[in-house]
């Protein structure tokens, strides 16, 4: 399990050496998210159009891990972006990663770019 | 700068100035008042406390210097003896001139003296000052220094009599009330609540002689007795004469101010005499031929004064004035209002009577019993306030009228709202004209957080003080508003109830969670607003979970229940839980091809678990293949109506519950609630199909079905209580139609039907009057949503397995087809479940 988790590490936009072209920009429900699959990592893809921006996350939730972010709500508290577990409503800011609504430890995010209507996920190695 | 004089310095005169220098435009005035009394206005309305306390300040209406403060001269000990209306002047006791642009005549009233032989004896007082006060006092302890039981008799049993009788007391001597008119009060009371004040004052060591005509006061220089008729006399020390008023209107005839027959000064409906300029307020004001001698009407004239010299034309007196009064008579609550007796062809009464506790209610409410017209309390008049704005806003009665003065039987209290239920406009404070918005907006604005704050600021409560009660719930109920923690919004993007919320997207159309964000609320949503909206919308419009996917919770977004490990579960519905061999086969070979767990479950179908997300579309393709539909587990909505085999193949059953059960199902499926929504129908007593633990209960009894309503078992199982019983399918269904549809309308985000009847004001009593006799006149309105979802109805796995880009959505990965290789089963009796989890 400890495994499962070593595998998502927060990815800084100045520390990005791979650009990952995950997806079409539809493939993404507005508002909503979905699943890419990036090598053995799973990473949850969210379309927030309301806020103009793309987030990334680990898929999975550091509660129980299983492999459900994506298919979370998203919405925001206080203005920061959060989506919330659809297993529990844990619910994780998807601007800095950190459980709002408990002491979870954070979730790995990850930066986002679009380009000629593609979705590119950065990953440092 | 111009001199508005007043002319009289009692409770109107002073209001007069009170109203007056809180105007903006009064700094362009001079303000002069004369008083023919020693002191400034004082409170007559309270005058009997003097006698307690002999403390003429306690009685001030304000201070001396308060004038000066306010830029008045005050004048007092001063007569005006004159009015040169042509030249625009009055002349003093004291020869001394007053011009002026305005003069206000509140001279008020003197009491009337009867013209009886004797009246001018020795021991005679009238009521009406601080000095008439000051000399019945020395009279009285006369009497006391020479006899042991001194009497004294007070003329007139009205309001203003009865005080005195009290004032009597308090001086030491035996009181004897006499009262022309065969009852007390006869202006406010009928004859049964005279008796009933009577009993009680009787009781307070007061005499009461009623039906008595005064033909001569006895005595040679002092009274002695009082005749009646020739062998009826009454042997008294003192009298205190309280036999009504007449207006001070000597002025008049110094400059020919139209005048009543039997005195006042005739005035329109702007306080105008037949002179410019000279106004006439209070006591001494004829307004529609009536002279009003309370203070409330008083006040009112006055702030029309004010008003129209100011120059505001638009404040007038109202056509009708309301005579409603509340008093403290000795101690005994005795309040009237609207029409208090009335004749039978104008509506009807409700009367309430209990002589062994001196209590007497009366209401007057029209012929169909819709509306108040009037009432009276002796005794207890803790619910004047309520009534009396129920009375002056024409509020629709409760159904059982009878509980406004006997009180509500059973459980839920009082037959009235809060005061909150009040509209805005409603006069609170009558003394004053204070409404229920201005108390309250003195809190929601900030400027007052206290009782005592709003008060000072508002003046409500200062007058008589009746209407404290009502206050204190106002500023109460408002804080109360206020704190965030009462307010039951759903989140921080919406200030409103979902309760608001469905009212508002109703009426205004709103189709589009991203459209109500916009509109009526803020920010990007939460998990909470979002499920809460497409609830709505799909109680509205009948939206499908498919029409704004991202909106729903994840179950609804993937239309199947989300298990442990990720993986869903699929539930097809089976109405009544009945299903052919056939369909059971195909369940079965479903079940087998997609490796998923089966197990029947607490609402009669079958559970298949385990499937993944991307195989959804297809095992549903099959299902739908042979007929079957979605059975809404995953939502918040009509899950199952569990029946009993009934009376087709038990030996006990009264009716066909699986038929029935099945209707039921048939016609509530995929309805979208606040919370998921059960039901059962049993065809006898013995209660197999355990209805009374569900939302809904069906029973079989002799002649009909009972329905019962808000059950539920889990953490906190609740029996449904009994709302209609022997009536037939149709009623049955008629009922069902409006209590679902009502509570889906009322009710908080995932609180079901019994933790929301525990809510409803009023409980099942309540209920059953909204749903069987339609006392909201709602019944209609629901039946024709319900009946809209019904004809709307449709699968929603149908529309997502033909549709290629609904089917899109189920799949692990959008990058890739490949499967989630987290999700790992283990072994189970033959079966699967899900790898246990470790933390």
């Amino acid at each position: 399990m400890e495994a499962l988790l070593d595998n998502y590490n927060t990815v800084a936009a100045t520390t990005v050496r791979t650009w990952f072209k995950a997806c079409k920009v539809e493939d993404i429900p507005k508002n909503g998210g979905a699943c890419i699959k990036y090598q053995d990592k799973q990473i949850a893809l969210f379309n927030f159009a309301r806020k103009g921006k793309w987030y990334a996350c680990q898929n999975l939730c550091p509660h129980k891990m299983e492999m459900v972010l994506s298919r979370g709500m998203i919405g925001d508290q206080e203005g920061m972006a959060k989506v919330a577990c659809p297993m529990h409503k844990k619910t994780f800011s998807l601007e800095t990663g950190e459980n709002l609504n408990g002491d979870l430890q954070p979730i790995a995010t990850y930066p986002v770019k679009i380009e000629e209507g593609f979705v590119y996920l950065g990953f440092s190695e | 700068m111009k001199r508005v004089l007043v002319v009289g310095n009692g409770m109107v005169g002073y209001k007069f100035c009170e109203k007056f220098v809180s105007q903006q435009q009064a700094d362009d005035f001079e303000l002069v008042v004369f008083g023919d009394e020693p002191r400034p206005a004082y409170d007559r309305v309270h005058l009997s406390e003097y006698f307690e306390n002999q403390d003429a300040k306690a009685l001030e209406l304000a201070p001396a210097d308060w004038y000066a403060e306010n830029g008045i001269r005050l004048i007092c000990d001063q007569r005006v003896t004159d009015i040169d209306a042509a030249q625009k002047q009055i002349r003093t006791a004291n020869g001394r001139l007053h011009p002026y642009d305005y003069l206000v005549l509140a001279t008020g009233s003197v009491p009337f003296v009867p013209p009886i032989p004797g009246v001018e004896k020795k021991g005679v007082f009238v009521y009406r000052t601080i000095e008439d006060l000051e000399g019945m006092m020395a009279y009285a302890k006369e009497i006391n220094t020479k006899k042991p039981n001194g009497k004294a008799a007070i003329l007139g049993g009205g309001l203003l009599g009865l005080e005195a009788g009290k004032a009597v007391l308090d001086m030491g001597l035996e009181p004897h009330v006499v009262e022309f008119a065969p009852k007390l009060m006869p202006r406010q009371l009928d004859a049964r609540s005279s008796a009933v004040l009577q009993l009680k004052l009787e009781s307070m060591g007061i005499h009461i002689h009623l039906s008595k005509a005064t033909n001569k006061i006895l005595g040679e220089n002092a009274i002695t007795g009082m005749e009646f008729s020739e062998d009826d006399t009454l042997d008294v020390d003192m009298l205190i004469i309280s036999a009504g008023i007449r207006p001070r209107d000597e002025l008049g005839n110094t400059c020919g101010l139209e005048m009543g027959t039997r005195g006042g000064f005739v005035v329109n409906d702007k306080m105008e005499t037949s002179e410019p300029d000279i106004y006439a307020i209070g006591e001494i004001a004829l307004y529609n031929q009536l002279i009003y001698g309370l203070v409330a009407p008083g006040y009112d004239m006055a702030e029309v004064a004010v008003q129209q010299i100011l120059g505001d034309a638009t404040t007038v007196m109202p056509a009708e004035i309301d005579m409603s009064t509340k008093l403290k008579l000795i101690g005994v609550d005795v309040a009237s209002f609207g029409t208090p007796y009335m004749p039978a062809d104008k509506g009807l009464s409700i009367l309430f009577e209990n002589k062994t506790k001196f209590t007497y209610k009366r209401i007057n409410v029209s012929h169909d019993g819709k509306t108040l017209l009037g009432g009276i309390l002796v005794g207890d008049a803790d619910d004047y306030n309520i009534l009396h704005q129920m009375y002056l806003n024409g509020m629709p009665l409760p159904d059982n009228a009878e509980e406004l003065i006997v009180g509500a039987r059973g459980e839920g209290g009082s037959a009235f709202g809060s005061a909150m239920a009040l509209p805005d406009s409603a006069q609170i404070c009558s003394c004053e004209s204070i409404s229920k918005g201005t108390i309250c907006d003195s809190i929601l604005d900030g400027s007052c957080s206290s009782f005592k704050d709003v008060v000072h600021a508002t003046k409500a409560a200062t007058g008589c003080g009746g209407c404290k009660p009502m206050v204190t719930d106002l500023v109460n109920e408002s804080l109360k508003s206020m704190g965030k923690e009462v307010k039951e919004v759903i989140c921080e993007h919406f200030d409103y109830s979902r309760q608001e919320l469905y009212g508002i997207i109703k009426v205004k159309g709103i189709t589009t969670y991203d459209e109500a964000l916009d509109t009526i609320g803020k920010g990007d949503g939460c998990e909470l607003c979002k499920p809460a909206l497409a609830s709505i919308f799909a109680t509205i419009y009948n939206d499908t979970a498919n029409k704004e996917a991202v909106i729903q919770d994840s179950n609804d977004r993937f239309l199947a229940n989300i298990q442990r490990n990720g993986s869903y579960s699929v539930v097809p519905r089976i109405p009544g839980g009945e299903i052919t061999p056939d369909r059971l086969i195909v369940l079965g070979e479903v079940a087998k091809k997609y490796n998923l767990y089966t197990k029947i479950t607490g609402g009669q179908r079958i559970d298949l678990f385990g499937a993944e997300l991307n195989d959804l579309p297809a095992i549903w393709e099959e299902l739908i293949a042979v007929g079957f539909e979605s059975g809404h587990a995953y939502g918040k909505s009509l899950r199952t109506v569990k029946s009993c085999v009934g009376s087709t193949w038990c030996r006990y059953g009264m009716d066909e519950s699986v038929s029935f059960a099945i209707a039921l199902e048939e016609r509530y499926k995929g309805l979208r609630s606040p919370h998921k929504l059960k039901g059962g129908v049993s065809g006898c007593i013995r209660e197999c199909a355990e209805a009374r633990g569900k939302d809904f209960g069906v029973i079989a009894v002799e002649g009909g079905w009972n329905l019962y309503v808000c059950g539920n078992g889990g953490a906190t199982p609740k029996h449904a209580q009994l709302l209609a019983s022997q009536i037939d399918n149709e009623t049955v269904i008629k009922y069902l139609d409006r209590f679902l549809m009502y509570y889906i309308r009322t009710a908080a985000p995932l609180v079901r039907t019994a933790a929301w009847l525990e809510k409803l004001e009023g409980g099942i009593e309540q209920l059953k009057k909204i749903v069987v006799e339609d006392s909201l006149q709602l019944a209609q309105d629901l039946e024709a949503d319900m009946q809209d979802l019904v004809n709307k109805y449709e699968c929603e796995w149908k529309q997502a397995v033909v549709n290629p880009e609904i089917r899109k959505r189920f799949s692990h990965f959008v990058n890739t087809d490949e499967r989630d290789d987290n999700i790992a089963f283990v072994d189970l009796r033959e079966q699967k479940m899900p790898e246990p989890w470790i933390n």
